[in-house]
């Protein structure tokens, strides 16, 4: 045992040590610690650095709300900055090491701000760092961020597992202390499906850290034994290590469980941590309160701890805080703290009472300084004693550390976090919950209930009040005898005057009062304001502490009551959530999943190279041989598909099957062009508009029968046009009897292009498929040799003779080997979509690099297809509005440069010949742009103004992104047998 | 905005499965409507307060369109009904 772990007592496991190392020392511990108690026990009271002045801080507080002892717990991928060590569960093998200091925690360079914090007041950065401005971003913000800081973040990969989960429940109990474990018991009597949850990795609350009787056994007994009886109810479920950090709609919480944060190698069979989302029927907030520091002179020197930490420390860790204790009290909280301290031996230096009288007893022999105050701490890694004023009299009094009261806040973050208010209440002397209705109530000293047996009663009466509610009867509701009391009111103060050192009011942030009070002067008195201007409630405690003694002192300035003040907001997360829980299961490839085509594998045993289009892995090209660039094995894909043929994989295309007997009526209002009268058997090349005349999306659409469509989309836009279709028929149209369903990965579909292409599929396909059986834009149900039933349809994006055939997916892969082997004596060769590009490039053809949702119809030459004679469809009443029509709108034209050896690259930007590149100069820009093997150098399609009018005139193609320029002329976008005669025959 | 979503095929849903499309109070007008109308439902909305109703798709369940009517103040949702008997209603 080390001189502060006291030789029994306590609800540690005294026959499981556990040792640790904290910045490199070993250390021992004991099962059932925190960090911070063991750290405590091994006399490390400094942990860390403050965050502006770099002074050296301890362990303020035994909970959540700690804004000092903030450390760094785990190593490599594991690593995790910021971590409270008053909630951290103390394991065999921790490592953690303090931050926020350079070179050691014990001499840190940067403390001289401490020197120079005349010139470090609120608001100092913000009047300092302006000029010049351009220094902001490569020399004051690296500065700032270095000297001032918490823990840093890791680069490797955090190797553990994280997961969400939903829980559903009648009622969710947030808390475990008295009112909380009556509010669960009574509610799991009456049969409620009840969740208990809390941020300890023990229940109990506060009823772990006091000494008490209740029922005739010890506290710790009495949580020990209803938790027995909640664990006999299937209808139960305890939640430990359970953080309910937010509150939303519908009475929907969030809440973190840390699963496997408390060991030292965990099971991948487990996530380390889940998020909950918990529906609670209804809820009762039973968060107890958080202690009060005062603020006063020096009031942050490691050995200082709020008086109901040091008993938290003593009582369920068997850990004093100092040999000679002294006590700084408003209220009885402090002489509560003396009380326990003198019953195991520790020496109390005196009580210092800011109240001129009070009923509170101090222990026998102890001596009380009413009407008292501390002006300063001495010593600086743990004090060694205090200035106390005494009627206007200095005394110096030797002690070891120093517990504080400054009277009780409830906790009732979650109430507020839906954008109602706290309220100030002259009685409770502090902010408290809104009334929010009956799906939260509030029990215990979160709404202001003082005495332990009035939490347990005021927890059971809540929750008699739920049950009710869900229409369930009460059964049982003794309230057990509580002994050994004591009466925690106190008189508030919200800063002791006369400090001879900084007076800290936000510790985390290093707020002293007067940082307040400069606020004020200059105008940013509001809290929201003081908060921004002086940091004072931000980082990772959110003014926990502070944030009452902040308004507190506001309103003492302003010689207005607190309520006039007010608070800043309320937000979730109560405690920090990590990103890998906010992430979940969704990381790397979880959270962008790969789409393969059913024709992958057929692909990637042909030597494919694949590229990413949205989720899709889409084969790009097909290596061959001794190619070492993907322009040759690109430039012989279109050579080939030109003069014999190829197989490309157009899978990916959105399909949809429509049926009904409004389909055609359906289509018809959906495409700018007619789609009423298509034949039976015949395929058609639709445009979608949207109701803004601008193109939407383009495809095929086939008429399998009379009543039934087979549509398709472009690869991007299969779920956009699904939605859009959906809303289309159920919101405009609901009386068309129409009906469709998405068959996108039903099929397995691939494009045979060439002269060649016929004689391939012949092989394969048993019908007729002659091109007086089969003409151009056929669409039908074929016999596959082998008796495989498919779709056959002529279309050709490429310019040549093409068809697409598709398969059921499952039946892809044999069916492209086949037509492969059958392709082989013509010179087959498979083709990506690099080649696709190419080939759709030299004839004109358009995707969404022209169809980029400015584009008009005419805009890409395909004015035709907006029909006048229909009476209506999608987009048909704007697009013939002025500015849609106007004659200098950007046409699509195609590029050549007058230098064949020159490049034309897609962005660029159009100017006429001695024009200067500007906005007002513009004159369009290139859309597409390849290198076309047919023609033996690069082409483009481009947007120009009035662009159809100039063919023959000379442009330049200025790349400002590159430094480039390229004189290129104006000329029809279709570079390739202009008049469609290989389509045919 | 609300955390749960009654929808009236698939019952309780959270919204997550949903995306919103804008407000459910605009109709398509008839195709020879004065431009002026044409300009307004395609350009124009009101940044309403208070009680609203908007076009939701429940789009990883039914893949119905629903019309959500709610209060963007209190987040509390009035009624979340199909959207396709709404528009029959009016067309009747």
């Amino acid at each position: 045992m080390t001189a502060y772990r006291l030789s029994s007592g306590g609800l540690v496991n005294r026959s499981r040590p556990l040792s640790f190392s904290f910045d490199g020392r070993q250390m021992n511990g004991l099962e059932g610690d925190t960090l911070a108690a063991a750290l405590l026990a091994n006399d490390q009271l400094l942990v860390g650095r403050s965050f502006k002045y770099h002074r050296p801080r301890g362990i303020l507080t035994a909970g959540s709300a700690e804004p000092n002892a903030l450390v760094t717990i785990g190593r490599d991928g594991r690593t995790e900055p910021n971590t409270r060590a008053t909630v951290a569960e103390l394991y065999q093998g921790m490592t953690a090491v303090s931050q926020n200091r350079w070179p050691s925690l014990k001499y840190d360079i940067a403390s001289v701000n401490s020197l120079i914090s005349p010139f470090l007041g609120a608001g100092f950065y913000y009047k300092t760092f302006m000029w010049p401005s351009a220094f902001w971003e490569k020399l004051y913000e690296p500065l700032i961020r270095r000297a001032a800081g918490l823990g840093k973040a890791v680069m490797q990969t955090d190797p553990d597992r994280y997961e969400k989960a939903w829980a559903h429940c009648d009622l969710l109990v947030i808390g475990s202390g008295p009112a909380g474990l009556m509010a669960a018991l009574t509610a799991a009597r009456a049969g409620l499906r009840v969740i208990l949850a809390d941020e300890g990795f023990r229940l109990g609350g506060s009823l772990l850290s006091e000494r008490l009787s209740i029922g005739g056994v010890a506290a710790d007994a009495f949580v020990h034994e209803t938790l027995q009886e909640l664990q006999t109810f299937e209808n139960v479920t305890l939640m430990p290590r359970t953080t309910v950090f937010g509150w939303y709609d519908d009475n929907v919480f969030g809440a973190l469980e840390k699963v496997q944060k408390h060991v030292a190698m965990p099971s991948s069979e487990l996530p380390v941590e889940r998020l909950w989302r918990i529906a609670a029927k209804r809820a009762i907030l039973a968060t107890g309160a958080e202690e009060r520091p005062l603020v006063f002179g020096g009031n942050d020197k490691p050995g200082v701890m709020m008086a109901g930490a040091m008993r938290s420390y003593l009582n369920r860790h068997g850990v004093v805080a100092g040999q000679r204790v002294a006590v700084f009290t408003n209220g009885g909280s402090g002489y509560r703290t003396a009380m326990d301290l003198t019953a195991e031996g520790v020496e109390i230096a005196a009580i210092i009472d800011t109240r001129n009288a009070a009923p509170d007893v101090a222990p026998k022999g102890v001596r009380v300084i009413h009407g008292g105050s501390v002006l300063a701490t001495k010593g600086k890694y743990r004090i060694s004693g205090l200035i106390a004023d005494r009627g206007g009299l200095d005394e110096l009094i030797s002690c070891d550390s120093l517990a504080l009261s400054g009277g009780w806040s409830p906790i009732i973050h979650l109430a507020c976090q839906r954008g109602a208010r706290p309220v100030w209440s002259d009685e409770k002397q502090a902010f408290m919950a809104p009334t929010v209705g009956g799906e939260l109530e509030i029990a215990g000293s979160a709404a202001g209930v003082d005495s332990v047996y009035g939490c347990l009663a005021d927890g059971a009466s809540k929750a008699r009040t739920v049950i009710a509610s869900l229409g369930h009867t009460t059964h049982g509701a003794d309230i057990p005898e509580v002994e050994g009391e004591y009466d925690p009111s106190f008189n508030a103060i919200w800063h002791v005057p006369g400090a001879k050192d900084k007076a800290f009011v936000d510790f985390q942030n290093d707020v002293h009062s007067k940082d307040l009070g400069l606020a004020l002067r200059e105008g940013f008195g509001h809290p929201e304001h003081a908060k921004r201007y002086t940091t004072s409630g931000m980082a990772t405690d959110q003014g926990k502490l502070g944030n009452v003694n902040a308004a507190g002192i506001m309103a003492g300035m302003r010689g207005v009551s607190p309520a006039a003040v007010g608070t800043t907001t309320f937000r979730p997360f109560y405690t920090p959530v990590s990103f890998g829980a906010l992430a979940g299961t969704a990381r790397s490839k979880h959270a962008q999943p790969v789409r393969e085509s059913p024709l992958h594998g057929w692909a990637k045993k042909n030597g494919a190279t694949f590229v990413e289009a949205g989720l899709w892995y889409r084969s790009a090209w097909f290596a061959r041989g001794t190619e070492k660039t993907w322009r040759e094995s690109v430039d012989r894909e279109v050579l080939n598909v030109r003069s014999n043929v190829g197989l490309c994989d157009v899978s990916t295309l959105g399909k949809i099957e429509i049926s009904g007997k409004d389909a055609a009526e359906f289509l018809n209002r959906l495409y700018s062009n007619a789609f009423l009268k298509l034949p039976v058997g015949r395929a058609r090349y639709g445009l979608m508009l949207r109701e803004d005349g601008m193109v939407f999306d383009d495809g095929t659409t086939s008429r399998l029968s009379e009543n039934h469509f087979f549509l398709t989309t472009t690869t991007a836009m299969a779920g956009e046009v699904m939605t859009h279709m959906e809303f289309c028929a159920q919101t405009f149209w609901p009386q068309l009897d129409v009906r469709f369903v998405s068959s996108s990965d039903q099929w397995a579909q691939m494009a045979i292009a060439g002269p060649k292409a016929r004689l391939v599929l012949e092989q394969v396909v048993e019908d007729n498929i002659s091109d007086a059986a089969f003409p151009f834009m056929t669409a039908s149900e074929v016999m596959l040799k082998g008796g495989l039933k498919a779709r056959l349809f002529r279309i050709s994006f490429s310019g040549e003779l093409a068809y697409e055939l598709a398969v059921p997916a499952g039946y892809g892969e044999a069916v492209a080997d086949a037509l492969m082997e059958a392709g082989k004596a013509h010179g087959i060769c498979a083709y990506g979509v690099e080649a696709l590009n190419v080939l759709r490039i030299e004839k004109g053809h358009v995707t969404h690099s022209e169809l980029d949702g400015r584009t008009t119809p005419d805009d890409v030459g395909l004015g035709r297809m907006v029909s006048t004679q229909k009476p209506d469809f999608i987009g048909k009443r704007l697009s013939t509005r002025f500015g849609l029509t106007a004659a200098d709108r950007v046409q699509l034209i195609g590029l050549k440069p007058v230098d064949a050896s020159k490049e034309i690259r897609a962005g660029a930007h159009l100017l006429k010949e001695g024009a200067k590149p500007s906005t007002a100069n513009d004159q369009g820009h290139v859309s597409s742009a390849c290198f076309s093997p047919v023609l033996g150098h690069s082409i483009a399609l481009a947007f120009l103004k009035s662009g159809r009018e100039r063919i023959g005139e000379k442009v330049v193609v200025w790349d400002g992104l590159r430094g480039d320029e390229v004189v290129a002329e104006v000329c029809s976008p279709v570079f390739v047998d202009p008049d469609n005669k290989k389509l045919q025959g | 905005m609300a955390s749960l979503i009654t929808c009236p095929h698939c019952g309780t849903r959270p919204k997550e499965e949903f995306t919103i499309r804008g407000s459910a109070s605009v109709t398509r007008p008839a195709p020879a409507a004065p431009d002026d109308e044409w300009h307004r439902y395609v350009y124009v909305r009101d940044n309403e307060r208070g009680r609203i109703s908007e076009y939701w798709h429940h789009a990883a369940g039914c893949r119905r369109w629903l019309i959500v009517d709610r209060s963007n103040i209190t987040h509390e949702v009035f009624s979340v009904t199909d959207a396709a008997s709404a528009a029959k209603e009016v067309a009747r």
